[in-house]
Order: C-alpha cells, then structure tokens, then sequence
C-alpha cells in the first residue's frame, strides 16, 4: 500500500492502496464515485471511462499510480453546480437510456468528443463513439442525442 | 425517499411491532443497514419473534399504495423496470385511475418486504397484465376515497367530482375535500378479492379508455436523470460495513473436477480472507475488490479433466444436433398436426425444403452478474438487479436453509437482464459466502464469466418443407426442429442454479424447454410442427446451460417460419407481403384477441411506411459494390403482432452486411407512453440486428471459446440503423373500445429481426442465408459460391 494523490472533479483526494490497483476501484470503493462502472476490464466496453485531462481513458486497465498528476472528471463531476452538460441534458431531452450501466461512458466519450470537434457528421459520430458498448443497443438515440447536444453547443442555448 | 413517506404514513400510535403484525403497511417491516437512500432502522427482532420479512398481502388495499397527508400517493409493486420504462407508465396507469397528478406519486417496485409479490419481470407482461392488478386497485382505492367524501360533505356520491386528489361538490366548488384530509398518513383497511394476485380487484370499475388522460402520453422516465449524472444508487454500488469482496474461480474445462485447492498459494496476500470450495465450486475472498481479483488468478486449484467431451464443437453443433437420437418432446406441445401434410406434400406442384441453424445466444450483460448479500441479525438480505426478486428470496432461503421469511431482496438498478440470467447465480453465491462468512458478501462476476457461463439461448436446427399448388397457393407446411435445451435452467432454482449444480445438485428432473414452433396467424390447410430436445453428454455443471434469453425461442423459430415463406414466396413467383397478406387473408376465422385483424394491419402499416413496391424477390443484382434490398417478416407473441422490413447494403467486396433502414409495424393494443414504447421497440430490433449479423456462443470440445467483446462481438455504433421507425397500429376491429387493453410489447418486435435480413439479403443477391449469424466471412463465401 501506498498513499496516492489524485485530482478528482477539481478535489484533491489521497487514498491509501496498491499502486497497481486499477484507478476504476479506487474510484468507486474508496472515493464512492458511481459514475465509472465495471463492464470487462479489458478496456473493449467503456463502461468505465472517465476523462483524463479532458481525453476518455477506460478506468478499468489504468493503474490508479499513473492517474496521479491528472484532472479527473468522473460523470458526477461532468455537470457544473446548476445546470447539466449539454450532452447530459440531450440524453435526458432524447430520453437516451434504458437500463444505462454503459451510459456513463456514452456520455464522456460524447462530451470528448464534441470538444474536439464540435460540428462531427454522422459518419464521425458513429466513428467516435464505436468503442464504447451498449447492451441494450440505444445507439439509434445516443447519435440523435450527440446531434442535438452539438447543435445546442453551436447556438449557446439550450433548445427545445 | 418512499421509504421515509411511508414511515411518515404510520402515524406512532401502534408500536411498530404491532403495527407489523397488523395487516395493512406492514411494509415498513424492513431491517438493517440499507443501501443509500432506502432507510435504515435497525429491527430489533429478538430470538423467538415472528420473523421480520413476511410476504406482503395482496389481498390488502394498503399493500398497493399510500395516501399521504400532503395528498400525494406511493405505489407498490412487485415488478421490475430494466429500462423499458414499465416503472414511468405503471405511474401512469395508477395515476389516471387514482386521479392523482402524476408529479405527485411516487413508484416502489421489486422490493420483497415492501411490494406484493407479483412475480417481477419477465415475459414483457409488465403493462398487460401487473400493472391492469395494480390498476384495479388504484380504481378501488378512489371508489373508498369518494365513499369517505360522501360521509364527509354529506352528499351521494354520484354528487361528487374528482380531479387530481380533490373531491368537490358539483356545481360547488367551496365544498371540496383533498385525498389527503380523509385519509391521509392512515391505512385505508379495504379487503381486496381475487385468486391469485393477477386477479387482485376491488369492488370499483376501471376508467373506460376514453376518460384516461395521462395513458397514451410520452411522459419523460423518471429514472433517466438519475442515470445521466451519475446520482442514482446501483445495486453495484452499496456497500455495507465489514462488507468483503468474493470471486469465483470456475473449472478450466467444462465438467471439470476439483481434485485439490492448494490455499496457501493465496493465504499470504494482502486483504485475503478466505477460500471457500464445496463440490466443484470455488471462490475467494478479501477485503478489497482489486485483492479478490488478484486471489482468484493466484489460486492454485488441481482439476480433473472429464473422461469424455462434454459437447461438440460449435463448428460441429448442428451436425451433432441433427445426427444424435433426441431425449425428448422439447415440452408441451411439442407435436402439433393439422390435416395432412404428407399427403398435401406428396400431391403439391412444388415442394420446397430447407434447413435452418440457429447457435447459441448469450445474454452477456454489458455489467456482468453481481449480488450483495446482507447475513446480519441472523437474516438475509440481498441487494440485486435481478429481474425476478420473489423467487431470488425463496430459492436462496432454500439454498442456505431459512426460511423465507427471514430474506428479503431489494432490488436496484443493474445492467441489462432480459431474461434468466447470471444475476440469479450470483445471488446465491454472494448468500452462499456471506452464510459461511457471517460477513456481506459482494459478488461479482468477470467479463469471462458472464460471456461463457451465463446462460444461454438453445441453439435450433430447424428443417422445413413446404408444398405449393399449380396457383402458386401454399397447401402444406412441415417444421421440424431440434433444440439443444435438454436440462433447461428455470428462475432462481435451488437445485439449477450454476453453484448448486457445481456442488453436485441435481434437480430430480431435467426440464427440456422449447416445445412451439412460429407464432403466425397463416391459413395454411396441412402443417405440422415437431420440436425434439437434444442433449450433449455433458447436461449439468456445463457453460452451455440453457436459460431464457430475450424472446425465448422466438427469434430462432420465427427465423426458420419466416424465411421459408420467403423461400415459398419465390417458388410461387410471388411478392413476400402479398404471400403473407394472402395467407392471413385466407381463413374468415378470427380469434378472441382479434390477433388476425391486427396481423394484417401492422403487415399492411409497414408496408406503406416503407413505401413497398409489389414484386418478386430477388431483385435483379446490382452491378455496384454495394447491393440493397429489402425484406419482411411477420410473427405474434401472445396479444401483440409485429411486422418489421429490413433494408440492408452487402458490401460484396467484404461480405459486410449493415441494415441501413428499419419499418416496425406494431400492433399491442392500448398505448400508455408512446415514446417508451418506441425505445422499448428500437432496443428490441437493434439487439435482434446484433444476434442476426453477429452474436454466437462458439467453443471448442472442453470449453466455451467465447469470452469477452472480441470473441463475442455484439452490435456498435457503427452497426446502427440510418434510420429506424416504429409505426404503432391499433388494428382493433373496434378500435375505440372503451375496453381496449394494453398487451405486451419488447419482446414481439425482436423475433420478427432475423427472418426479416435474411430476406433483405436474399433480395439483394438471390443468396439464401440460412445459418445465423450473418457475420461477413459466411455471406461473402456464399456470394462467391453464386458467383457474384
């Protein structure tokens, strides 16, 4: 065991662990976070995935020692204090979900990339989102929903 | 939250015990430490007291919901909601019945010690047939409500109106009365009547459709913004005090032995409590997650391999299926004859045969299988998303030796089931530990688990024959099928469960499911349906345990039945829909369900939502690289009829095959949300594309080869319909009926997906895939075997 820094959803938190412990771990069972979720621990699902200084990384495979030194943004910690994401509120507007274990990973890897390219067609759409799984295959709604958030993104507000 | 409410409804006059005992809202008997957000009072139950979890009365209005003073309602049922939004539109239902506002009710569903025990989920039954129980009582409910108004404002009743929890005085609004004044944070004491809980009923009348005003709108779920930030509690995410992690350690090959289990190759690492072994189960325990992991890869376990395979290779499976002698009649029903069709087969101008292979399907959750189990106070309580918590309570009370009474179960959020799954073994495991341990134990499956021992949907070998006359009309059907479901697994059994069978547990009699063959509504005059089981020397202890898998047996059967009359439809020179309408046409019967009216509706609805032109398949093959077709496929479950057209683009270069477009005619009476439904019905076809073009459970002669997401591939983003649409029919020869039911939805849609590719492929290209699944090395090498 070690003591471990980390920087999550803009708080310091120091957890005493295996620095081979994968971060997803240390996340949910010291930290209490239940946004990333296991789903295969072999980085092929997402369901896992929180942002590492803004760019998706599958919790699951990385250990919690080479996370230090990196802002962390979980899903609890995607909103600001008032007001959801845009992704998130185009989840909630498309009604995206159903069981919605795998959708804290849709949601992350949808707000990285409409950061990286805030106007992607339909192609890059299915293209950036293809790593990451849904068994209960909402696909159909979650590319409805990455188009809505980048068109509400485009015009700074919110449309309904 | 409801909890608390609920609490708040007992007004503290009783002492909770006596209020235990009472009937009525005994259903704050609960115990514990809670999950987060379910109260936790401990119960102070001593030795020799009643115990603390009995079944909740069905019989008892107040089972079913709570009036609070501030007039809001908490209603209670014995279902599950895996995010279809069975929860948001059974509010709906109650509301309407109520009259009560929907933002001022509340829903608690699954809970053993809080909610009657209507079964959980299963079957897509939630709406047609719980949810109209539930509905009866709501009706009575407001029937007592508008009795107590009466006494109050000294009128009849038929004087009184009622709008949103408020009674008042017609033509005098000054005289009103809230729900909550009369009979607010009290049991309302009604005796309820009926059979069994499907038959729950008062003396009060349902609302005729037509008064209804919150059925039939798309109210938004509200279990979805909980989902997208992140602050909804999993059944993955409670944690208890002194709770430790357990693993399972399974055999290398199927049917296996333990010969020996060297402990000490473990007992040295950090956070390692114990190793538990009985039979051929296995598992490990530690106080972190990350430990568990590590101690089940370390454990040094000496296994026996069996003398003899335990099943054929999947490369070799429909050979094995069709060349074995089967052991049974594959369940009720499982011959069904209607004329004569050797004798129609043997006078038919054309006879046409082909034989249909369906492999394995896993359910292969996209969380894999996980349970807490809670052994305080010398009870049990499980925390789990398993869809069927009832019989999860008494097979583990069975299993671990309590009696029912002192388990409970609650049931939380979790990935996807649909259908007999994993969540069931883990459950008793985690209660199997935790008995041993007197410890909560958090079980969780890995991803190789759940893709190789998870149970499975049989595989069918499905031989058909048909026989046209010199019209083209279709006089004959014969459907024979063979199905690898010899000892099939049923819901949290003590003596199936995959622990129990490792510990060498066997249920007196293997259960050979899968009797039935296509549901359609065809008149066709001579037919017969036979389905034999089949078994593999290996029956129990074998990753390849069958269970119910989303539409058990139903995507499979209607596979065969929907691509033959496809392949009948091209002998007979004949346009697919006009074959099928012509067929549904062709008997003046009808049924009491009016299944046949609204066969034909949702085959002509999605016809004309796709804009179907009337020709034989094939079309003429494109020269391009990328060849587009189209095709359909028809089936009923239960009430409910479905169509679904298919349009697909086969790159011929690589044999990929993408299902660009979807029509879904769907025909399941009375709607209560629109847009649940339709996400229900997108879910549905989306997860048939993935078992047409990818899914199969594939394995070796010792072992399940199929272990994680590249060796089981399912569907991705890239894999999505451009477009999908759900048309929704009321094909009701009385369609306003004041009387019109709601019937199951999900489920039908999913069975109509394969038939209905395969026949969009064929005609694209004039190929016949009859193998599933459709993967791209299959289709390109049969586009080359026709040349194109």
């Amino acid at each position: 065991m070690s003591q471990i820094t980390l920087r999550v959803n803009g708080e310091t938190r120091t957890v005493d662990v295996d620095p081979s412990t994968p971060l997803l771990y240390v996340l949910r069972n010291d930290l209490g976070l239940r946004g990333p979720r296991f789903g295969c621990g072999l980085s092929q699902c997402g369901t896992c995935t929180v942002l590492m200084n803004g760019n998706p990384v599958r919790s699951c495979s990385r250990p919690v020692s080479r996370a230090q030194g990196t802002e962390i943004t979980t899903l609890e910690g995607l909103s600001g204090d008032d007001e959801l994401h845009p992704v998130q509120q185009a989840w909630i507007d498309e009604q995206v979900p159903q069981c919605g274990y795998c959708q804290n990973g849709q949601i992350l890897a949808a707000a990285a990339l409409l950061a990286d390219n805030p106007g992607p067609t339909d192609d890059e759409i299915r293209e950036g989102m293809n790593r990451v799984l849904c068994r209960c295959m909402t696909y159909y709604r979650i590319q409805a929903a990455v188009r809505r958030a980048a068109e509400v993104m485009a015009d700074g507000e919110v449309e309904r | 939250m409801s909890v608390e409410r609920a609490m708040a409804a007992w007004d503290g006059s009783t002492s909770r015990r006596d209020f235990l005992r009472t009937s009525g809202l005994f259903v704050l008997g609960f115990s514990g430490a809670g999950a987060a957000g379910v109260s936790r009072w401990g119960f102070d139950g001593a030795a020799g007291e009643p115990a603390p979890y009995p079944d909740v009365d069905f019989l008892q209005l107040d089972s079913w919901l709570v009036v609070h003073e501030d007039g809001t309602a908490t209603f209670y049922v014995g279902k599950t909601d895996g995010g279809q939004g069975t929860g948001t539109a059974t509010r709906q239902i109650l509301c309407d019945e109520l009259d009560v506002a929907y933002d001022r009710s509340e829903l608690v569903m699954g809970r053993t010690d809080m909610t009657v025990d209507q079964g959980g989920s299963g079957g897509s039954d939630a709406i047609e047939r719980d949810a109209m129980a539930a509905r009866r009582v709501a009706a009575e409910a407001r029937r007592v409500l508008l009795e107590m108004a009466a006494d109050r404002l000294a009128v009849p009743v038929d004087a009184l109106a009622v709008s949103d929890g408020v009674i008042w005085v017609r033509g005098d609004r000054s005289r009103t009365v809230g729900y909550g004044e009369l009979v607010g944070g009290r049991r309302f004491d009604v005796a309820l009547m009926g059979a069994n809980v499907n038959a729950t009923t008062g003396l009060a009348s349902v609302k005729p459709v037509q008064e209804l005003k919150l059925v039939g709108q798309s109210i938004p779920r509200y279990d979805i913004p909980g989902k997208v930030d992140g602050s909804l509690e999993w059944a993955v995410d409670v944690k208890l005090p002194r709770m430790v992690h357990a693993r399972n350690v399974r055999p290398p090959f199927a049917g296996a032995t333990v010969v020996g289990v060297d402990e000490s190759s473990v007992r040295d690492l950090p956070g390692f409590v114990g190793v538990f072994t009985e039979g051929n189960y296995v598992a490990v325990v530690c106080e972190r997650e990350e430990q568990a992991i590590a101690a089940a890869e370390r454990l040094a376990v000496l296994w026996e391999k069996p003398a003899r395979a335990p099943f054929p290779a999947s490369d070799e499976l429909f050979d094995y299926m069709r060349g074995t002698t089967p052991v049974g009649g594959g369940g009720r029903a499982s011959a069904q004859v209607q004329g004569d069709p050797d004798v129609a087969l043997a006078g038919a101008a054309t006879v046409v045969e082909a034989a249909y292979d369906i492999p394995f399907h896993g359910h292969t959750a996209i969380g894999p299988a996980h349970g807490l189990a809670d052994p305080s106070d010398g009870q049990m309580t499980i925390y789990t998303n398993d869809m069927k918590p009832y019989s999860h309570r008494t097979g583990i009370a069975e299993f671990v030796g309590m009696s029912p009474e002192q388990v409970r179960v609650i049931w939380m959020d979790g990935p996807q089931l649909y259908g007999r799954t994993a969540a069931d073994d883990a459950g008793f495991e985690a209660a199997w530990l935790a008995n041993e341990l007197g410890r909560p134990v958090r079980m969780q499956w890995s991803r190789e688990e759940e893709t190789a021992w998870d149970t499975k949907g049989p595989a069918f070998a499905i031989d058909m024959k048909g026989g046209l006359d010199a019209d083209g009309n279709v006089v004959a059907l014969d459907y024979r099928a063979r199905i690898a479901n010899y000892a099939h697994v049923g819901y949290n059994q003590a003596d199936t469960v995959l622990i129990a069978q490792l510990m060498g547990i066997r249920p007196e009699r293997p259960s050979p499911g899968g009797g039935r063959g296509p549901d359609e509504m065809y008149h066709i005059p001579n037919r017969r349906q036979v389905t034999r089981a089949v078994r593999f020397p290996l029956a129990f202890e074998t990753p390849l345990r069958t269970g119910n898998l989303r539409d058990p047996n139903g995507p499979q059967t209607a596979f065969a039945g929907e691509s033959f009359i496809d392949e009948l439809a091209a002998a007979a020179n004949a346009d697919p829909v006009e074959l099928r309408l012509r067929l549904l046409r062709g008997s003046g019967e009808d049924d009491d369900a009016h299944r046949r009216a609204r066969s034909i509706a949702v085959v002509e609805a999605a016809a004309e939502a796709y804009g179907w032109d009337l020709r034989p398949s094939p079309r003429a093959v494109g020269s391009g690289r990328l060849l587009t077709g189209r095709g359909i496929s028809y089936a009923y479950r239960a009430r409910t009829t479905v169509a679904t057209i298919a349009e697909v683009e086969i790159d011929r270069e690589t044999g990929r095959v993408w299902v660009r477009r979807m029509v879904c005619g769907h025909d399941c009476g009375l709607v209560i949300n629109p847009d649940g439904l339709e996400s229900t019905v997108q879910g549905n076809l989306l997860h048939g594309i993935s078992r047409t073009l990818y899914e199969e459970v594939r394995f070796d002669g010792e072992r399940v080869t199929s272990v994680d997401w590249r060796t089981h591939p399912t569907l991705t983003h890239m894999d999505t319909p451009e477009r999908i649409d759900v048309v929704i029919v009321n094909g009701d020869p009385n369609p306003d009926r004041p009387d019109l039911l709601p019937y199951g939805a999900g489920e039908p849609s999913h069975r109509t997906v394969p038939a209905a590719i395969a026949n969009a492929i064929h005609d694209a290209t004039g190929v016949r895939m009859r193998r599933l699944p459709l993967r791209p090395e299959r289709v390109l090498a049969e586009l080359e075997r026709m040349g194109l």
